[in-house]
């Protein structure tokens, strides 16, 4: 027995565990979490589809029309794509709980506002 | 007479997968032999058909516990290929990153030891104090695993001056904790009961069975890839390498713990010689011709990264070991001799991470036999695959 002087301190202490769905932990400065586009930004450069790890954006299109393609199941949460960006049209969210029904609601399509008015 | 027992893969005192064919006479073991290939996992595979920036972060998922030790070495391999030289201040950061993530493992490892040792109270202790040093890596790096701070050429991020005097407030709760956990594991009967005298690995077996990282160490032999071979900033920052001469599972724990607080030493000397600087160069995407090596002393042990290069933006080959790989020989004479109801705390001993050191295993299924296969063996299976697949 060398711990009892601990143990009956912690007898006098609430659980350091977080009730987790009742009570949230504010995610600190700069977590890597989920991106998102700024897309009129995006110049269709392909920089962030060449160094994703996971694969997981897609261009659809060429040039400034390209659309993404972003997949959050195969997104490995690195932030590179926000590193290598030329125009900044990639930027950092805070949202890290991401949770699915089903596979196609992981993938989120960022369309151009021009695009739309025409058709 | 001699009994026969599988351990593993599935089995409550495990959490990898692994697979030992104990043989036991009167609750002794006399003979042990392992069988790895439950969690291939291809890697070295995947990395060819990847670039060199896309590798960093498949590196980082070799290992869940020492993700940073593999990101550094293979950023090292490839700035060795690159003939690159990265920023003094990025070395700094490296080593401080490096050093938290061993105490992390450290206080994770004290934990599980505890846990198979039947002594839950410590392994929740050591837990609870292990989320500090984790809500400290969350704070630089943005993660609590996988860090994603090396890369090639340097770090990612930075340590702003707010973020050292946070450290270092965390860093006294942690010294005066590993103090703590010194008296508990050098008193408490009933730790030294299931530790002492347990699992000897004497230190001329260690060497012949070429042992690395705190296994090595535990047996006296001082063999530390910080100290012998200096990487990212470890040459200009006074250590000392802990050894034991105990040879037993209290060793291990004693070295471990004992680590712990020359880590946090490490860690303050770094953060007040940190010379200011950028912390980052550019790094080319085509690497040229070349062959190199790069060894990180890992919490666990020795990381040794092999990489061959063909002037393309793809590796030709990638070949990584991991410490638990080296130490799984010296685990198997550990075994020898004890008791069946302590082979748990032997294992957890050595700090086992399977799936890091996995190789695939052809056994054949009629006769129970191992197969080795050379290189001409693998051709020829592939071809006779492709042919099958595609009817050629």
């Amino acid at each position: 027995m060398a711990m009892e002087d601990d143990m009956f301190r912690n007898l006098k202490e609430k659980p350091v565990t977080i009730q987790f769905p009742y009570e949230h932990v504010e995610p600190v400065e700069g977590v890597r979490a989920k991106v998102s586009w700024d897309i009129d930004k995006c110049i269709g450069c392909r920089l962030c589809v060449t160094i994703c790890p996971g694969n997981a954006i897609q261009l659809v299109g060429r040039g400034r029309q390209a659309e993404i393609k972003y997949n959050v199941g195969r997104c490995i949460l690195c932030g590179e794509c926000v590193d290598v960006c030329p125009t900044k049209a990639i930027y950092a969210t805070k949202e890290f709980e991401i949770v699915f029904n089903n596979r196609r609601g992981m993938i989120t399509h960022f369309r151009r506002k021009k695009r739309k008015r025409t058709s | 007479m001699t009994f026969e027992i599988p351990f593993g893969p599935q089995h409550p005192a495990l959490e990898e997968p692994i697979n030992f064919m104990f043989e036991i006479e009167e609750e002794r073991v006399v003979n042990v032999k392992p069988r790895l290939g439950y969690v291939h996992r291809g890697i070295e595979k995947i990395a060819e058909n990847r670039n060199y920036q896309q590798l960093v972060y498949l590196s980082e998922r070799i290992c869940g516990i020492c993700s940073f030790a593999h990101a550094l070495c293979y950023s090292q391999v490839v700035e060795e290929l690159l003939d690159l030289k990265i920023p003094e201040r990025a070395k700094f950061i490296r080593t401080i990153v490096a050093e938290m993530e061993r105490i992390q493992n450290h206080y994770l490892w004290l934990g599980l030891t505890a846990k198979e040792m039947g002594f839950e109270t410590l392994f929740m202790y050591a837990w609870r104090d292990r989320e500090t040093i984790i809500e400290m890596l969350d704070m630089i790096s943005g993660k609590r695993v996988n860090y994603g701070m090396s890369t090639i050429g340097g770090v990612r991020r930075d340590i702003p001056e707010p973020m050292i005097k946070r450290m270092e407030e965390s860093l006294n709760h942690l010294e005066a904790r590993a103090e703590y956990y010194t008296k508990v594991c050098t008193k408490d009967p009933s730790i030294l009961k299931r530790t002492v005298g347990i699992g000897i690995l004497r230190p001329r077996e260690a060497r012949a069975l070429c042992a690395v990282g705190p296994t090595a160490r535990a047996s006296g032999i001082p063999r530390d890839v910080r100290a012998d071979e200096p990487y990212a900033a470890y040459g200009e920052i006074p250590f000392k390498v802990v050894t034991y001469r105990g040879c037993d599972v209290a060793s291990r724990m004693y070295v471990r713990i004992d680590e712990i607080k020359e880590s946090i030493k490490i860690i303050r000397y770094a953060l007040k010689n940190m010379p200011e600087g950028p912390i980052r160069v550019k790094a080319p995407m085509r690497v040229p011709e070349g062959e190199a090596i790069s060894r990180v002393e890992a919490p666990r042990g020795e990381n040794l990264h092999f990489l061959k290069s063909n002037g393309t933006d793809k590796p030709e080959r990638w070949k990584i070991r991991a410490p638990t790989l080296a130490n799984l020989l010296s685990l198997c004479r550990m075994l020898m001799g004890v008791n069946l109801a302590d082979i748990p705390v032997v294992i957890a001993g050595i700090d086992p991470c399977i799936a890091c050191a996995e190789r695939i295993a052809l056994i054949d299924a009629k006769t129970k036999k191992l197969k080795v296969w050379e290189g001409k063996d693998l051709w020829r299976y592939a071809n006779e695959w492709y042919r099958k697949r595609y009817g050629l």
